[in-house]
């Protein structure tokens, strides 16, 4: 077996583990070293989530999409850092320390693959796998100035994933460039037989810049509104006329769902999340629960020594959102908020191709400036439709802000992550001819 | 308003181990949270929504289990082959 | 009061299908160690993702047919989340308020005629996997966790409260038994595939759950138990609580469950990793083969079997597949040999039929058709091949048996010779006969039987006794 040597430089706390020796195959990746967010299942290789509860966890198997990368001929050189089970927008939850964005590191990456986007951020790797639940590649590719696809639901296989809201969260690629994103997709995307959520809907496009003349493109007008940062706005809206000086037709339209989907999002992923945190018991993996104790007093004890506040409050707020008396208020409620939000889009795309806005209301944030939950769950408000919808969104970089990246977010409609694609590409190749 | 009790019960039932110390700001932090929750309130009950997509199955065909050191290798204590766990007594 | 007593029951059955509801590993995990049929699904580890047995749904829909229930259009599968060592998701995947199907029945024979038990529903679930204690459970220091069973398939079987009296449970466990194991989706020889939860109330009163019954008798035993516990305390003005009870197979007792899962929530909601069935339309394409009371009705036309004999040889599929490999040999001979005896010695040995070999009890079938052996010798020799397949030695086939032991009936000549023998040396059994002492000559029948050990015909020897002794008078 060949190997690629890995001994990065890593001063932003990017990676949790590297492999200083990574073995690969023959294929169309090979020898191309990819580095993998800890809540994905490598074998043999420490898998943590960026939590002390899964400390020295070692999986017995590779999720799907590593088998994928590694019949390719990828090396798989180390596991990023994230917030703790994909729970932030920060990457400051992790039990192993915070980490910080290569362009200021009194700045935050962005979260939770914030260790992935930074990784490939700061070069030590050209590429790397991130997870997006509500936003979860797109913020931290916006904050460092990155390209990060979140795939249509169902897309990408999710066997291997360590679960934090199984009805809206994908794997997705986070590059350089827009190639380098479709490239690794091409990888990536297709059927599963262990996932019975995954669709047989392979993706084998190659990226085309002239597709963009005639789109037509859908400006919300939620998403230039009250929340979101007038100067993030304003570049915003100078890459959307890129587009139209390339043949695009913008056109602005409301969504009257988003008043719902910051609620709904965050009802249906802590209701799903504190199912799937359930399992952590220390019996078969984890730290070794006291087993001297009563099983119940050990339970709790357990949970409250390895798992983080952020992590525990959303159990809390899950557990109490599908609790008896409350699930038809809340849980049943955020389907309906869904639907329309899933409604919202179809009527939308009705008319236009793809959706473009900022990804983000802001650029990246100082390490601790976000202390308060619901402020940090407010700047999810962009990202969370998509999730909910289950269609493709990509961020690719737009422009900055004071030298820190802003984000240009484009999304389409189920399983045309193609045109997505395409759009993100006309508008990386125009600006590079232009030299911005 | 979520009381400090609501959050022991609730702690309770999720099985977190809320301490003292955590109850005021957990009570704070949640009742923020439930009361920017409460726009739901606009909507009705529903089921969860349905794709066009039924039947996924597989074949009833054995495939072989993981051997029994692969399967104890993360466990936290063992005995005889069995997983250790504290007693339920 | 007849109608005072009200019984519901839940029965949970594990599928014997080849690999587990959610995961490829085998089902025949009984005999070998512990956590050596688990894999990352049923092992519940991070990041795995269940993927539905179609077998599974075959068989339970195979039971919705013979049950008579409603198919729903659509079902989905629920979490029940709860906290315990042996439930490794912490969560059961099972069906909730969309289950496979609904309505249906099961007649069984009442206390007083027949009687239609109604089905509240049916639905799949996996089983968790078994908690081990050292010594007894109060006791022990830890508990120690087997996930073989984790991810088996269970169907899972509510019935209205129907049952009338513990008798009527068993007959309807029993049925229901036959039933499944006629349409071969369940082996109730594996140990722990039935496992039963029981509701019962007197008229009036509160509603007690017993939980944790795990074989056919011990139901009957715990709703006797629980309905004098209940009678009683009713009797003495207590009140009757309503709550979970476990049963103690060993001591025959119910005692107040001390276990926290009926304080639980379990927050239901539906599993987002499994995709809806709509499988209504399958129904259709299911043939149900021959079940027990068919069955049954084709004994009694087939064989000419009694009524009581067609009971018990189709009471288990083993049995009246057994029975039919040695029918032909001659109906009545087997109906009788099979149902009155053989399963008599069967029980005692606490062996199964499917241990016996057919061609082995039609040899000794037509030895009796025959008449070259007596009953009484047919039974020694029974008993002879049983007690070797007991001992795992090899078996002789019942001819060579009769040989080697000079088993054969005896000849007119040899049992004269035996009848003048006894009646020479049993002078005062003789005198008392001439006195008119009937008795007597069963006495003396009984003395040649042991000479020739059971070899006489008994019609034979009794008719030449009586010619001897008319003679010396």
């Amino acid at each position: 077996m060949e190997m690629i040597s890995f001994n990065p430089h890593d001063t932003c706390n990017a990676f949790i583990t590297t492999q200083i020796q990574a073995p690969f195959k023959e294929g169309a990746l090979s020898g191309v070293p990819i580095a993998i967010k800890d809540n994905i299942c490598t074998a043999g290789i420490e898998t943590t989530c960026g939590s002390a509860i899964l400390k020295g966890y070692i999986p017995p198997y590779d999720a799907h999409v590593i088998t994928l990368l590694k019949d390719a001929g990828a090396a798989i050189v180390g596991k990023t850092n994230m917030d703790e089970f994909g729970m932030g927008t920060t990457t400051e939850s992790s039990a192993f320390g915070p980490t910080t964005n290569p362009h200021d590191p009194s700045r935050v990456p962005g979260g939770s693959s914030g260790g992935s986007a930074a990784a490939v951020a700061s070069g030590m790797v050209p590429y790397a796998l991130g997870t997006d639940t509500g936003g979860s590649i797109r913020c931290p590719a916006s904050f460092c100035g990155i390209t990060g696809l979140k795939p249509t639901y169902g897309r990408v296989s999710r066997f291997g994933l360590i679960a934090y809201a199984n009805s809206l969260e994908q794997i997705g690629p986070m590059a350089q460039d827009v190639s380098g994103v479709s490239r690794i997709f091409s990888v990536i995307a297709g059927h599963d037989t262990h996932d019975a959520t995954s669709v047989n809907h392979p993706y084998t496009h190659n990226p085309d810049p002239e597709k963009i003349n005639g789109m037509r493109i859908g400006v919300p007008d939620e998403f230039f509104g009250d929340g979101v940062d007038p100067a993030v706005s304003t570049v915003v809206k100078e890459a959307l006329d890129v587009f139209a000086s390339k043949g695009a037709e913008l056109i602005p339209f409301t969504m009257p769902s988003m008043r719902f989907s910051l609620a709904a999002y965050y009802v249906i992923c802590t209701s799903e999340a504190s199912s799937n945190l359930a399992r952590f018991d220390g019996i078969r993996y984890g730290p070794a629960i006291d087993t001297k104790n009563r099983w119940h007093d050990a339970f709790s004890k357990y949970r409250h020594d390895y798992f983080g506040k952020e992590v525990r409050r959303r159990i809390m707020l899950g557990t109490f959102a599908l609790s008896s008396g409350y699930y038809g208020r809340y849980y049943q409620k955020a389907q309906a908020a869904k639907r329309m939000v899933r409604e919202d889009f179809a009527r939308i795309f009705t008319d236009v191709d793809i959706i473009a806005g900022p990804t983000m209301p802001t650029v990246a944030y100082k390490l601790g400036e976000k202390n308060d939950p619901l402020q940090m769950y407010l700047s999810d408000i962009l990202t969370v439709p998509a999730n909910l919808a289950g269609v493709p969104a990509l961020s690719v970089p737009c422009g900055h802000i004071e030298k820190m990246p802003v984000g240009l977010q484009i999304m389409g409609k189920p399983f045309d992550d193609e045109t997505v694609i395409d759009a993100a590409y006309a508008y990386e190749q125009e600006v590079a001819k232009n030299g911005r | 308003m979520v009381s400090k009790k609501d959050v022991i019960h609730v702690g309770k039932l999720a099985d977190v181990g809320v301490n003292e110390s955590e109850l005021e700001e957990f009570s704070v932090q949640f009742t923020k949270i439930l009361d920017y929750f409460e726009i739901l309130d606009e909507l009705p009950e529903e089921r969860t929504i349905t794709g066009e997509t039924f039947n996924i199955l597989r074949e009833d065909i054995i495939t072989p289990s993981l051997n029994h050191e692969i399967a104890l290798k993360n466990a936290g204590e063992e005995e005889e082959g069995f997983f250790k766990a504290p007693r339920v007594m | 009061m007849a109608d005072e007593i009200i019984i519901g029951l839940e029965i949970h059955c594990q599928l014997n299908t080849a690999s587990k509801l959610f995961c490829g590993c085998s089902t025949d995990f009984r005999d070998d160690a512990p956590n050596t049929h688990t894999c990352p699904i049923c092992l519940g580890l991070p990041g795995t993702m269940p993927m539905l047995n179609k077998k599974a749904i075959e068989f339970a829909l195979l039971v919705a047919k013979a049950l008579h229930c409603e198919v729903l259009d659509e079902c989905e599968f629920a979490r029940k989340n709860y906290f315990y060592p042996d439930l490794n998701k912490a969560y059961q995947i099972t069906q909730y308020d969309k289950p496979l199907a609904e309505g249906g029945n099961l007649i069984i024979e009442g206390d007083n005629g027949e009687r239609k038990i109604r089905i509240t529903r049916i639905h799949l679930e996996e089983d968790p996997g078994r908690s081990v204690h050292m010594g007894s459970q109060d006791r022990a220091r830890y508990t120690l966790v087997d996930y073989n069973r984790s991810g088996i398939p269970l169907i899972e079987i509510v019935t209205e409260p129907d049952l009338r009296s513990p008798k009527e449970a068993r007959r309807f466990l029993n049925k229901m038994r036959a039933t499944l194991e006629y349409l071969n989706v369940f082996d109730s020889e594996a140990e722990g595939s039935l496992r039963v939860d029981a509701n019962i109330s007197i008229k009036g009163s509160n509603r007690v759950e017993v939980k944790n019954i795990s074989s056919y008798k011990g139901v009957e035993k715990a709703l006797l138990f629980e309905i004098t516990r209940q009678k009683n305390a009713i009797r003495r003005g207590l009140k009757v609580e309503r709550e979970t009870r476990h049963f103690l197979e060993t001591r025959g007792v119910t005692t107040s469950s001390r276990s926290k899962e009926e304080e639980n929530d379990y927050r239901y909601f539906p599993e987002p990793d499994l995709l809806p069935l709509r499988v209504k339309s399958w129904i259709d394409a299911i043939e149900l083969p021959e079940l027990p009371d068919a069955r049954r009705e084709r004994f009694i036309k087939q064989y000419a079997c009694s009524v009581e004999h067609a009971k018990t040889l189709t009471g288990s599929i083993r049995i009246a597949e057994f029975f039919e490999k040695v029918a032909s040999i001659d109906h009545t001979l087997a109906s009788t040999w099979t149902a009155d005896y053989l399963l008599g010695e069967l029980n005692y040995r606490g062996m199964s039929i499917d241990v016996v070999p057919p061609d082995i009890f039609r040899d000794l079938l037509s030895h009796l058709k025959n008449e070259s052996i007596t009953d009484k010798s047919g039974v020694e020799v029974m008993r002879i091949i049983l007690d070797k397949i007991a001992h795992k030695e090899p078996i002789e086939t019942p001819t060579a048996c009769i040989t080697r032991l000079g088993l054969g009936k005896t000849g007119e000549g040899e049992i004269t010779g035996m009848v003048k023998d006894v009646l020479d040396e049993n002078q005062s059994a003789v005198q008392d006969y001439r006195t008119g002492k009937n008795e007597a000559l069963n006495y003396l029948v009984g003395q040649v039987m042991k000479k020739c050990r059971g070899r006489a015909d008994p019609a034979q020897l009794n008719r030449l006794l009586i010619e001897l002794l008319a003679k010396k008078e």
